[in-house]
């Protein structure tokens, strides 16, 4: 069994969701028991997965590589290394506090969390794959329970929400087949081994496809795709709006794991099989950075809402993982990956919090607060712990990514540099401002009694704070697991990327 | 043609003899019955269809051979689309067994009509010579048409089968021009005769594409190809819903036998079943597919999004699909064909599953309008988890089959050099529009209120055992190994 503990952490989700389907709809507490244990075994085995990494070698490990469809030379490969690891703790540890933020969900609690179950095994999946074809159909597979997630349990608009995500990413996904397929051919023999096109990179480079170089073709057909889910400005639309009306959890969710595919596509397809692209394109993705850092920030600080603002904020720090990405530098790749984590924990306790005022309050508006912190200090205690991460203070975890994003890119990108970290200062302000209006002044006396944080809510939170606080302190641990893959990562687009040229 | 020869061949013959056979016994039966016991004409009818399968399961590993002086002919290729049309017709029947809109009235017909659609599908997908093309392919459509007027006192049913006629002869006047045109213009009729004329390169040009338009209308009209489409969603609104789930899926399949044995072999250089092969010089066909199979995706799509009445979305919605699997005609090699045997495969799990689905509401709830289908998700969860199914197939989403049948398509456009990727491309924006309508159903079963009924509606057992009988291999029929498209790559082999 422990051969397959790639398999298992994937596929103990669908199993919990099996279950869930056959049992009565009346037993609500068997119910979410069950997801309870699908997502904390699916923990539990990240944790072995975790124990049997050799962090010393940066190379693919606990490989599973089996002929799937051989007519079309499709395999079924999984395998991880420093850059999927975050992600693969990463995932099952959200999930698994999100279920019980989900604890109350109004009706049809079955189908929710068995849709619940199956989106988990999804964004697992294209964690774990390492075969194009096989992180393909993880990608799509996440889409549905997605759609039906924020549809059914949702806010007000929730239909055209669900509509516009699902049309955008899958309009998205469409040109990612389009690239899949390009990939596919252009190597002889045919494959959908990330590994094989990684090594055969330098002769994509070479190919042309409708007269153009195909390494470039490619590379803005795979960005697309990958662009709408970060996602990059201007395909950011659908981002607000989808969280806005989604529920809580599945909030969570969304900007806690699903926004980090979009940047983990970047790194494990288009960087290592692209290299040379990924260099002509590294200028273009810096500036994109900045513009999503900038206008997250400013558009966070025009929100009435509070979740839009959080939203918006999700836009804003997807923006340093870019920035640090195409810097291309060793502290640059390091830092965006740690932020990927970091964002995933932080901004889930964002909305976490955003759901706990909701539930009370029963609306977000900003200004219709006022004076809370005298009424529920705890809970106020809590967000702005989780405010000031999210502005990067240090000794919090996001301080030092941010941090490591900008020495990685300074030397490469001044001038874009200099500029993002103006978004610093707007972050600083969107966060404190809000919170000011939110928790000082005089008590709004529609909330004179309003309830404390209760305890399962704080629950849920504690783990996060404890991550925050303890990666914000000695961030060593998280910064081993990564940094011989991503080290090498670089060092490879660099060399590849130059002598393959256009 | 000789006593012995005509011996021979009849040794091949077994199926088509199986099922004529059977046609008899249903017509003799029947006579046997009162009305309301009619409907006992069917088991006898799937029975037939059963034993029919079995023949054909004897004739597999049987060397490629012409029949009755190779007018017709016997390959994998033609089994294939054989065993399809029969599963297709066995699962309508089923379906047939307990439909409202059949019940008191007298079917045995029915089932004999439907029996000799399938005799006419036989023929049609082995014919090898214009004259068993032609009479092959009308009497698949006679028959069809009185199907489609089958519920005699509904005027919807009658106007149905009248435009069908009309729609129907005039296309196969048009088509009959052309044949008569290549028939004088090489002196034979054989499709294999026609290739080598065709070869001395003597033909003009433009009397070429002159015949190869005409034709393809007769074609076109079979798989209801856009501008020969006209027919189709009228026909499939007034036609009983099994009959229109059989038209929108077997005589479609039939339809692409034929036109790709037809193109395949007569239309282009040297040996159909290898892998490289070029049009005819002067007769650029893969373009004038690639042009057709653009507008017939975009057209279907467009127009079913507008669409209220479920059968007329499902209508366009398989005007659409023929426009995808028409991609594969264009590259019509191996790869090619086997990738549309595929898809006709998938397809019509996916197609009839809807319709299925589609009948059992109308069964139910009697009625045909999508914004109906309120709250079908919690009324009758396992139905509304099966059209789900269904819907996310058909609008090619993992991690269906319809997906892998997608797929299959594209990669062969793909692989086919730059020269189609435009098509591709066109391909894979239908199908995100496609999305729309398919996921409106979802919408309404899922998503809009409904007087919430507590009491969940009962589905008859043998309906839940169909839907699973189709939802399950869409599911997972692909994962393990992927059986389908082991028999498709096998099945590309033309006789000629």
């Amino acid at each position: 069994m422990g051969a397959h503990l790639l398999t298992l952490v994937t596929f103990v989700p669908v199993i919990g969701a099996i279950i869930i389907v056959l049992i009565p709809r009346e037993k609500l507490d068997a119910i979410r028991w069950t997801a309870v244990a699908a997502t904390g075994i699916q923990f539990i085995i990240a944790f072995m997965i975790l124990g049997k990494y050799n962090r010393l070698n940066p190379d693919i490990q606990l490989i599973e590589h089996y002929s799937w469809i051989p007519a079309f030379n499709i395999e079924y490969f999984m395998g991880i290394d420093g850059l999927s690891l975050p992600m693969v703790l990463l995932t099952p540890f959200i999930s698994f506090l999100a279920i019980f933020s989900s604890w109350n969900i109004p009706k049809a609690q079955k189908g929710y969390f068995s849709l619940f179950l199956l989106l988990d095994a999804g964004m697992m999946g294209v964690f774990v794959s390492l075969d194009f074809f096989l992180f393909y159909i993880f990608w799509e597979v996440m889409l549905l329970p997605m759609y039906f997630l924020i549809g059914m349990w949702g806010g007000p608009k929730k239909e055209y929400a669900a509509i516009k995500f699902f049309l955008y990413t899958l309009f998205g996904s469409v040109l990612l087949l389009l690239g899949m397929l390009a990939l596919y051919f252009s190597l002889e023999p045919h494959t959908f081994n990330l590994v094989m096109l990684r090594a055969a990179a330098p002769a994509i480079s070479q190919t042309f496809l409708l007269g153009l170089n195909a390494g470039k073709v490619i590379f803005i057909l795979l960005f697309v795709g990958f662009a709408i889910k970060v996602p990059i400005f201007p395909f950011h639309t659908w981002l607000p709006l989808a969280h806005v009306e989604a529920p809580t959890a599945i909030s969570v969710i969304l900007a806690g794991i699903l926004l980090k595919m979009g940047t983990y596509g970047f790194l494990r397809v288009s960087f290592p099989v692209l290299p040379a692209a990924t260099l002509w394109f590294a200028l273009p993705l810096a500036i994109l950075g900045l513009i999503n850092i900038i206008y997250g920030a400013m558009a966070a600080l025009a929100q009435k809402d509070l979740k839009k603002m959080v939203a918006y904020s999700s836009i804003n720090h997807m923006g340093y993982v870019l920035l640090g990405m195409a810097a291309m530098t060793s502290a640059g790749m390091n830092g965006a990956v740690f932020q990927m984590f970091n964002h995933g924990t932080i901004t889930a306790m964002l909305f976490m919090l955003v759901g706990v005022i909701y539930d009370r309050a029963h609306h977000r508006d900003i200004d219709g607060f006022g004076g809370l912190a005298a009424k529920v200090p705890i809970y106020a205690g809590v967000v702005a712990l989780a405010w000031f991460a999210g502005l990067g203070l240090p000794g919090l975890s996001g301080f030092l990514s941010e941090a490591l994003c900008f020495i990685g890119a300074f030397p490469v990108f001044t001038w874009i540099t200099i500029f993002a970290t103006l978004g610093i200062v707007l972050n600083a302000a969107y966060f404190l401002w809000s919170y000011q209006r939110m928790f000082f002044g005089p008590l709004n006396p529609k909330y004179e009694n309003l309830a404390e944080i209760n305890k399962r809510e704080l629950w849920t939170l504690v783990p996060l704070a404890i991550v925050v606080i303890f990666l914000g302190i000695y961030p060593a641990p998280m910064l081993d697991l990564m940094s011989g893959t991503l080290n090498q990562l670089v060092d490879y687009v660099k060399t590849a990327g130059i002598t393959a040229g256009f | 043609m000789d006593l012995t020869q005509l011996a021979l061949s009849l040794k091949y013959f077994v199926p088509e003899m199986v099922l004529t056979g059977f046609i008899l016994v249903a017509i003799i039966y029947d006579l046997f019955l009162k009305k309301d016991q009619s409907h006992r004409v069917g088991f006898v009818a799937i029975l037939g269809l059963l034993v029919t399968l079995v023949t054909l399961y004897l004739q597999r590993g049987l060397p490629s051979t012409g029949l009755f002086s190779n007018m017709f002919a016997l390959d994998s290729f033609a089994s294939f689309f054989k065993w399809l049309v029969a599963i297709g017709a066995i699962l309508v029947m089923w379906m047939s067994l307990d439909s409202k809109e059949l019940m008191n009235r007298k079917v045995g017909e029915f089932y004999v009509l439907i029996l000799v659609v399938v005799f006419g599908m036989f023929l049609l997908v082995s014919a090898t010579h214009i004259l068993s093309i032609y009479l092959a392919l009308e009497m698949v459509s006679l028959m069809s048409y009185i199907l489609a007027g089958y519920l005699k006192e509904n005027s919807r049913s009658n106007e149905a089968s009248i435009k069908y006629v009309i729609y129907g002869a005039f296309s196969s006047g048009v088509m009959l021009y052309g044949l008569s045109l290549l028939y004088g213009l090489t002196g034979t009729g054989y499709i294999s005769g026609i290739q080598t004329q065709l070869m001395t390169g003597q033909a003009s040009p433009v009397l070429l594409i002159l015949i190869a338009v005409l034709i393809l209308a007769g074609f076109g009209y079979k798989i209801s190809a856009v501008p020969f489409h006209f027919w189709t969603p009228d026909v499939y609104e007034g036609a009983p819903t099994t009959i229109t789930a059989f038209l929108s899926v077997a005589p479609k399949a039939a339809g692409f036998a034929v036109l790709i044995r037809f193109l395949n072999v007569a239309f282009t250089t040297g040996d159909p079943n290898s892998q490289a092969w070029l049009a005819l010089p002067g007769l650029n066909w893969p373009v004038i597919i690639a042009a057709l199979s653009a507008l017939t995706m975009t057209v279907g799509n467009v127009l079913a999004i507008q669409q209220t009445n479920i059968k007329r979305m499902l209508a366009y919605s398989s005007i659409a699909h023929a426009g995808y699997m028409l991609m594969g005609v264009v590259v019509a090699d191996q790869t090619g064909i086997s990738a549309i045997l595929y898809y006709t495969g998938v397809y019509m799990l996916m197609n009839l599953g809807a319709f299925f689905v589609a009948i059992q509401i109308k069964n139910l709830y009697d009625t045909e309008t999508i914004s109906d289908y309120a709250g079908l998700g919690f009324k009758a969860p396992w139905v509304g988890i099966s059209m789900a199914v269904f819907m996310f197939a058909l609008a090619g989403l993992p991690p269906t089959a319809g997906f892998v049948a997608k797929f299959y398509l594209f990669r062969t456009l793909v692989q086919f050099g730059d020269g189609f990727i435009w098509l591709a491309v066109f391909g894979l924006i239908n199908g995100v529009v496609s999305l729309f309508y398919y996921m409106r159903v979802m919408k309404a079963m899922y998503f809009e209120k409904m007087e919430f009924a507590e009491t969940k509606t009962v589905i008859p057992l043998h309906f839940s055992i169909l839907m699973f009988v189709l939802v399950v291999p869409l599911l997972v029929g692909w994962m393990f190994g992927d059986p389908l498209s082991h028999w498709t790559n096998q099945a590309v082999h033309f006789f000629y």
